[in-house]
């Protein structure tokens, strides 16, 4: 095979800022490269370099770019859109953003082929029902017309990657190409990125998550501050890595080995408060008893979101929630906390009732049970300072707030100078640090994790784990645990509930759920994720199913 | 079809409101208004005896119970008829009806002049390099803050007497329309460029944007074809408004180019206390600002489909 495209040195900045340091990589058709790294390790920009989308204020240096025998250095923008769609194809992650929202997906795919005057009207118009037949869009007389709010997300990134390979690019650059999907769809995207591969194409996968690329990947580069600190076979590398960063991020993924062990080795347990003992675990301090809870869908039916639920959660111990997007995992966490009006069952807190209460009786208790949510950004005033933000969730009877406040930070591991920080002057780790310590504040008896590290990179994630178990063992909490990151939930909880379509579908002990699942839902979840162990040691992916399951249908937000 | 209907019910309730609200505002206008009438015909202003005022209490109905009469102004609106003018002795609709159609399309065409002039500055000027950044969205901020008044006569003195391009008095041509149109447009057309200018700077960072250069599309037909859709949706909401504020605006640049209008009717009317005029001239802006936002409704519609579910 001759090699389609070689990077040497590559170099970009913005201003002052050096984001790529160096960066060399080659690729021959047919084979796959993927870049791992976690934010702001420079992997997108460098695949943007590659399709000249860096920007306009970025100064973009290399000895060597080139791609299929054309020097790629110093094309003018006319040569450039010649080379983008045609030559490299470019998939961006997300497609709900990544796609016009006002317009139908095959006006976009259509785009593609008109930019780069392929055929008439009526072949192109071929082309693209073929295209969204070839990627495994059902229907696609049906889908062609369809804005892509109305289709579900799998079959969204599906016609996302439809009009990046519409002309048959030698090179498919994928940009985190299956980051906010669940892991069902995921494996059905992967598929179909490893058939266009199959088919001759070579493909770049930029990701953060070590599973996907290992799945997917014959070379993998890992990248760091802007340069590559490893780079090979990707069986090797993931087997056998040589660099200490590879090492740490394989070793801050939470999954099935993981459990009980810490994440982050190196950073240190949080002892400085003296331990809470946890309360006697004969009762259980949250019980739901048959929930159910309908909203009204757009086509103006009921649609029963949570179907008949029950858990008990006991003192110092953690409840996993797993299930897809759309399997009621959040209206179970908002039932719980008693934010949402349950239309059958009931939630009795620390052996009382608690969501049959009035809000008004409810109030005075609020402080048993807060709430961690994904995005604690958006959960926070922007221009409160972190002190404010601890002391207002104190509660109204507490003493010298500004010593609690201290012992907060203290316990989460923030520091006396983030005290007067605003939300935004904070990295996303410390962001979720604070809304922990925010959740803590009150001295709940629960707390409720509505996918607390799902923006996280890993090794962040790895930290705020470790906190939320030592927290765990030091105060006696317990934790609702939700989570679609199997991995994440097999890690942290003694016990798991899985959901789907808003029933429970099965429930046991995380090891007896994971290790030997009994329901066929679970067993199909499981055999979705992606896992660490490289590409040809372990048995075939399932081919996926044909006809969509329920996940990859329209999802109704609720 | 719900929707539909709920937004029809509420475009009566809000004309319902105007047209009670004016007609109270008539009742409770201090001086007897047969005493008004009587002094606006013969010019003088004095004491009218009761044998004066009967015969034009009985004529226009001031004698009868206030319910009655609200009643009968309601029932009148529906039919199509505003009353008579005091001044004038002729029906209001009449009136209004002869002098609308200048009004109207003076409106629309600055409303369209105010688009093109907000769209072409966006399309054109943002994000391009400094210079033409600023002078684009400078140009947004002073337009925005030029009074009608003023603007309407440095367009007469410049274009229509020093120049002599355009007509001093345009009458009703189309030629004659560009002047008084432009006067009320450049304002509204700053105001719009700078909620598209921001909106557009925004939309140009989307991911989707990314996906269509990744495509190979070029920089103007990204602008054109993807951003602007996403980016006048919010100066199409401020249309609604933009419509009716300048229908009833007309007047300025009625006045200032001698045009024929109902701003004319308005300002005479309201100086002679021809109450019942003033009133449908209220009653046709109310009836602008309804359809207006009906038609908005429906722009927003056509350009965000999403809407349709």
């Amino acid at each position: 095979m001759t090699e389609l495209l070689r990077v040497e040195n590559l170099q970009v900045g913005f201003g002052d800022r050096q984001v790529v340091k160096g960066v060399s990589f080659s690729l021959e058709a047919g084979r796959c490269l993927a870049i791992v790294g976690e934010s702001g390790s420079g992997k997108s920009v460098t695949a943007r370099t590659l399709v000249g989308l860096t920007g306009g204020t970025s100064q973009v240096t290399a000895d060597t770019l080139e791609f299929d025998g054309r020097d790629l250095r110093g094309l003018g923008d006319r040569q450039w859109r010649d080379v983008r769609g045609r030559d490299i194809g470019f998939v961006l992650q997300d497609a709900l953003v990544s796609l016009d929202q006002l317009r139908p997906i095959g006006r976009e795919i259509d785009e593609a082929l008109r930019l780069h005057d392929y055929g008439t009207r009526d072949e192109r118009r071929r082309r693209v029902l073929h295209l969204l037949d070839e990627v495994g869009i059902p229907e696609p007389l049906l889908r062609v017309r369809q804005l892509p709010h109305e289709l579900s997300g799998g079959q969204r990134q599906r016609a996302l990657i439809a009009s990046a390979i519409a002309l048959d690019p030698k090179l498919v650059i994928a940009d985190e190409p299956t980051t906010a999907l669940d892991v069902t769809v995921q494996a059905r995207i992967l598929h179909l990125l490893e058939r266009i591969r199959d088919e001759g194409s070579a493909l770049i996968l930029i990701s953060h998550d070590l599973a996907v690329v290992a799945r997917m990947a014959d070379e993998v580069a890992v990248m760091r501050h802007g340069e590559i600190v490893e780079r090979g076979d990707a069986r090797e590398v993931l087997a056998d890595p040589q660099h200490e960063y590879t090492q740490a991020l394989l070793d801050a993924i939470p999954s099935t080995h993981s459990k009980g062990t810490r994440l982050s080795p190196g950073t240190p347990h949080v002892t400085t408060v003296p331990a809470r003992p946890a309360r006697p675990a004969d009762a259980p301090v949250l019980a739901a008893e048959g929930l159910v809870k309908r909203f009204r869908g757009p086509d103006g039916r009921d649609r029963t979101v949570v179907d008949d639920v029950s858990f008990t959660l006991s003192a110092g111990e953690t409840l996993g929630v797993v299930g897809e997007s759309g399997s009621g995992k959040t209206t179970t966490a908002r039932l719980a906390l008693a934010l949402t009006e349950a239309d059958g069952g009931r939630v009795l807190l620390n052996g009382e009732p608690w969501s049959e209460l009035p809000e008004k009786r409810r109030r005075g208790r609020r402080r048993e049970i807060s709430v961690i949510y994904q995005d604690p950004l958006s959960s926070f005033d922007p221009r409160w300072s972190v002190e404010r933000i601890l002391a207002d969730a104190l509660p109204s009877d507490a003493r010298d707030p500004r010593k609690r406040v201290a012992e907060l930070l203290d316990l989460v591991g923030l520091e006396d100078e983030h005290r007067a920080r605003r939300p935004l002057q904070l990295s996303g780790g410390q962001r979720q640090r604070v809304a922990i310590a925010r959740a803590l504040a009150p001295e709940p008896s629960v707390i409720v994790c509505d996918e607390p590290v799902s923006a996280l990179d890993v090794s962040i994630q790895a930290q705020v784990l470790d906190l939320l178990t030592d927290l765990q063992e030091q105060l006696g909490l317990s934790y609702l645990f939700i989570s679609h990151d199997l991995g994440v939930i097999h890690h942290m909880s003694d016990r798991v509930l899985v959901l789907n379509e808003g029933k429970v579908v099965e429930t046991g002990t995380a090891d007896e759920v994971f290790f030997a699942p009994k329901q066929p839902y679970t067993r199909a979840l499981l055999a979705a994720l992606p896992t660490l162990e490289p590409r040809g040691e372990r048995p075939a992916m399932p081919e996926p199913s044909p006809t969509p399951s329920s996940s990859d249908t329209v999802e109704v937000s609720a | 079809m719900k929707s539909v209907a709920l937004k029809i019910l509420g475009a009566l309730v809000v004309l319902w409101a105007a047209a009670t609200f004016t007609f109270f505002v008539q009742a409770a206008l201090p001086g007897d208004r047969a005493t008004l009438l009587l002094n606006q015909d013969s010019g003088q202003i004095k004491k009218r005896t009761a044998a004066e005022l009967a015969p034009i209490n009985e004529e226009f109905g001031f004698d009868k119970p206030l319910v009655q009469q609200y009643a009968d102004y309601l029932g009148g609106l529906a039919t199509g008829d505003l009353g008579i003018s005091y001044q004038k002795k002729a029906p209001v609709t009449e009136i209004i009806g002869e002098q609308i159609l200048p009004t109207v399309w003076l409106t629309l065409a600055a409303l369209v002049a105010a688009w093109v002039i907000a769209l072409l500055l966006t399309l054109f000027t943002t994000r391009r390099s400094r210079v033409v950044k600023t002078l684009g969205s400078g140009f947004e901020t002073l337009s925005a803050a030029l009074p009608h008044y003023w603007l309407g006569v440095i367009l007469l003195v410049v274009f229509a007497i020093q120049l002599s391009i355009f007509p001093v008095e345009g009458g009703t041509s189309l030629y004659g329309l560009i002047l008084p149109a432009l006067t009320l447009a450049i304002p509204l057309a700053g105001f719009l460029g700078q909620v598209t200018r921001d909106e557009f700077e925004n939309v140009l960072d989307e991911p989707f944007i990314t996906s269509a250069r990744a495509r190979g599309m070029g920089d103007f037909e990204v602008r054109w074809r993807h951003a602007l859709r996403h980016a006048v949706l919010p100066a199409i909401t401020l249309s609604g408004w933009a419509l009716g504020a300048l229908f009833s605006g007309a007047v300025i640049a009625e006045i200032v180019f001698a045009r024929q209008g109902i701003g004319q009717i308005l300002v005479t009317a309201a100086n002679a206390r021809d109450v019942p005029v003033v009133a449908g001239i209220v009653m046709v802006v109310a009836f602008v600002y309804v359809i207006a936002n009906l038609l908005v409704d429906l722009a927003y519609r056509i350009v965000d489909p999403r809407i349709q579910t």
